[in-house]
């Protein structure tokens, strides 16, 4: 499994492009890299957890796994905007860490190549969070890269 | 008294040829690398493993043999013995023997088989008469084969010769039979039993071939030969035989006790005596297979994913029932009130099938407890509780032999013998406890004895003489510090290498069982009172009965292990203690807590009457106050992961009936 992962990176790097699943939070619109992505829902039913962090939203039953979900609204002081009915859950497979995140909704996967993507050390201050990788332009769209690890990481 | 090993048969025939397995390949691995450390000691715990199951199973002549083996591989081990294709061999050809031992418990049942010639060998090879060995490995007898030929036809076991001494010492005569049936003959059945009926006038028929039932059945030839019992002369024989039509007698002859071989393995014969009247009414000669339950090994994993799919049909289903509400169509709803019960049924299967009671486990101790208390002449109360507590099925599988070590260091090396015990004002019999339990979010077995304890001073001298550690530290080494040295690879305290315990793989080959398992092994000893070992495995996957309650919105679980009794009250019977509000039951002031409040529950709890369910936390007793009580059900714990390991006051969680997530409290951790 890791051999193909890598192997895909490893062309998706000699296309100088990368393949990224994006999302809208509020107004903005987000990105993450589909490596990491498991797969895509509907909303399920939470159940909150007590005694944890805000942006903890609970934990859902996912065919039988526990799996936590994470508000990134909470977590960026974001508005929530659009239907529920448009609301899906982003669910992550990282090595030994499967998380999902709410979003307000997926708009599409991308293609981004090298080019695209602004690195985070060109950019301004307020934007240099640690869970931001970059921000990529899309004609007229400003997606922000983001690294789930790092938005966990305390 | 003979006790029912056959449930557990199963699970010793598996994991010996397991050890056999890995005994094989680790022996090839050391022909071929003769310095391979890890493949010895590999083979040396095998071999240890398969000792200790097979003398727990009461297979005297397999744990005779494997204890040969581990004193040559001991020798190894310490570098006493040099690897040569010599022991190599011989240790082949020991493996071997145990397969057949093995395939013959499995097939008739019985263990017994007559192993000096390797014995000897491996004595041999002590000694280092190799010279001896390379003469008799020629005339080795690697498998004992049985041909239906005749000369096979003196072919007794051990046991067999001791019941036909016993006959000739009662003035008893031995025949060898051979009858032939006439091959018109229509029913051969009815010439053998009349054969049979003939000899039985005043004899037994001690052995017959091929067996009894097949000759009952006609599933023979035409010749058959039987082995007789009687006090009848050759002539009164030959008279009676003779009068029976379609039958020839082939040979009639008189045995000579002291002509007859010895052939262990004796399959294709079969004891058709009562032998009561020759034996002291031993019932083994019953060849009888037991009938062995049908099992099937099964990858966890694979469990895992059944169950969580299971969940999720449990989940669907109950969406289609919200369909099937709104919808209001009579054979939708027949249908998936079907449906309902079958995926019921068959999650509570899916859950059960891990989950398995320590008893399996517990339930072979006592008969190896009261031989090893028997050997060492000790006499032993040994107790068991808590058999019935629930363990996953991989812990039960690893269990075992952990187990067996921590019994057999209790009553080897914690058990004074009855005279000493006296001297130290102790009655004569020594207690062995056995304890299994649930508590929070572990299983804890313990291993207690009443003995002479741990004498630290003497562990530390052992650990200085063996150059574990220096004489600084042994000074420095507290009390703990020193018990825990008991752990070490290589260290045992016993005098003598005894068949029992003692030879360095005892504690430290628990410890890393255990551990492998993520459970952790402590020790607390008094000296001159006694010794408990206390193992503490996690429950990850454990069925724990849970009171299911609600408050506000929320359903949280609360493992029963830590409910005393529930009640309701209502506002009026609450009192205010110095800011803590308290009730009283029966005459006793509970301090109450609102699980809405302790957990921030949204919501407001407004009605007058409420639940209150008595938990039990070290010893002190709290009231926590929720707004109803579901019910009492068995849940699977699931952990919450990483991301939200270690919050307090949550133990775990469970993915309910409907397909929601639930939490099952730590009260423990909760105030």
């Amino acid at each position: 499994m890791k051999g193909e992962i890598k192997a895909k990176a490893q062309v998706s790097s000699n296309q100088e492009s990368v393949q990224v699943v994006a999302f809208n939070l509020g107004n903005q619109e987000y990105a993450v890299d589909i490596l990491n992505v498991q797969e895509i829902n509907r909303l399920l039913p939470i159940t909150r957890v007590p005694r944890t962090e805000n942006f903890i939203e609970g934990v859902v039953n996912l065919r039988g796994n526990i799996i936590p979900i994470i508000n990134l609204h909470k977590k960026f002081e974001l508005q929530a905007t659009g239907e529920d009915e448009d609301k899906r859950i982003i669910f992550f497979q990282f090595d030994d860490l499967k998380v999902g995140i709410i979003v307000d909704e997926v708009s599409e996967v991308l293609n981004l190549s090298k080019e695209d993507i602004e690195e985070k050390d060109n950019l301004c201050a307020s934007q240099n969070a640690p869970h931001v990788k970059g921000v990529a332009r899309v004609n007229d769209r400003l997606l922000i890269l983001l690294d789930i690890l790092k938005i966990l990481e305390p | 008294m003979e006790m029912d090993m056959t449930q557990y048969l199963d699970v010793f025939l598996e994991e010996s040829k397991e050890h056999l397995d890995s005994l094989n390949q680790c022996l090839l691995k050391l022909e071929k690398d003769t310095g391979n450390v890890a493949a010895l000691d590999e083979i040396f715990r095998a071999a240890h493993s398969l000792k200790g199951m097979s003398s727990t199973m009461g297979f005297d002549d397999l744990a005779d043999l494997t204890h040969h083996m581990e004193n040559i591989l001991s020798d190894l081990k310490k570098g006493v013995l040099k690897v040569s294709s010599h022991v190599v061999d011989i240790l082949f050809q020991c493996f071997d023997r145990i397969q057949i031992i093995i395939d013959q418990i499995e097939t008739i049942g019985s263990g017994d088989m007559d192993n000096r010639d390797l014995i000897e060998l491996l004595e041999n090879i002590k000694t280092g008469r190799n010279e001896v060995i390379a003469l008799r490995e020629e005339e080795l007898p690697v498998e004992p084969v049985i041909n239906k030929t005749s000369n096979q036809s003196l072919a007794f076991n051990q046991y067999d010769i001791t019941v036909l001494k016993e006959a000739v010492s009662r003035n008893y005569k031995i025949y060898n039979i051979k009858i032939t049936v006439d091959p018109t003959c229509l029913m051969k059945s009815v010439r053998a039993f009349m054969v049979f009926k003939a000899i039985e006038e005043d004899g037994e028929i001690f052995k017959s071939i091929p067996p009894a039932q097949d000759l009952d059945e006609g599933n023979f030839e035409k010749d058959f030969e039987i082995f007789a019992i009687t006090k009848a002369t050759s002539d009164q024989l030959r008279t009676r035989l003779s009068s029976i039509s379609e039958i020839s007698i082939e040979q009639l002859e008189e045995i000579n006790i002291n002509s007859i071989n010895v052939i262990p393995n004796s399959r294709e014969m079969s004891n058709v005596a009562s032998g009561d009247q020759y034996s002291a009414g031993n019932n083994s000669s019953n060849h009888q297979a037991p009938k062995l339950k049908q099992t099937v090994r099964v990858d966890v994993d694979r469990l895992d994913k059944l169950m969580n799919l299971v969940g999720e049909l449990v989940m669907h289903k109950g969406r289609l029932e919200q369909i099937g509400l709104n919808h209001s169509l009579n054979e939708l709803n027949e249908t998936i009130e079907q449906i309902d019960r079958i995926s019921t049924d068959l999650q509570s299967v899916v859950m059960k099938v891990r989950m398995v009671p320590i008893e399996q486990v517990f339930n072979r101790f006592p008969r190896m407890v009261r031989d090893l208390a028997r050997d060492l002449k000790k006499d032993v109360n040994f107790i068991i509780e808590g058999k019935e507590t629930e363990l996953d099925r991989t812990v039960i599988d690893e269990i075992g032999d952990p187990l067996v070590h921590l019994l057999r260091n209790a009553i080897d090396h914690g058990l004074e013998l009855p005279q000493e015990r006296v001297k130290q004002g102790k009655t004569p019999q020594g207690t062995v406890m056995l304890k299994a339990r649930h508590e929070g979010n572990y299983v804890y077995i313990e291993v207690e004895d009443d003995g002479r304890g741990v004498d630290t001073e003497q562990v530390l001298a052992k650990a200085l003489e063996k150059g574990m550690i220096t004489s600084y530290a042994a000074e420095q080494y507290s009390r703990e510090e020193a018990m825990n040295l008991l752990f070490s690879p290589g260290f045992s305290t016993a005098e003598n290498i005894t068949d029992v315990s003692g030879r360095g793989v005892g504690l430290d080959v628990v410890k890393t069982k255990i551990e492998a398992l993520s459970g952790e092994i402590s020790i607390t000893s008094k000296l001159g009172l006694g010794t408990c070992f206390r193992i503490k495995l996690p429950l990850t996957l454990a069925i724990i009965q849970a009171l299911m309650v609600s408050v506000r919105n929320e359903i949280y679980a609360i493992p029963l292990s830590s409910v005393d009794e529930t009640t309701m009250i209502t506002t009026k019977d609450i009192k205010m203690v110095q800011h803590q509000e308290v009730i009283m039951l029966r005459g006793n002031v509970l301090a109450l807590y609102r699980l809405g409040d302790l957990l921030n529950i949204p919501g407001e709890t407004t009605a007058e009457e409420m639940y209150v369910v008595i938990v039990r936390k070290a010893e002190r007793q709290i009231g926590l106050v929720v707004d109803s009580l579901i019910g009492q059900q068995e849940i699977v714990i699931k952990s919450l992961g990483r991301l939200l390991a270690g919050i307090p006051g949550i133990a775990g969680a469970i993915v309910a009936g409907d397909g929601n997530v639930r939490l099952i409290l730590d009260i423990t951790t909760l105030f």
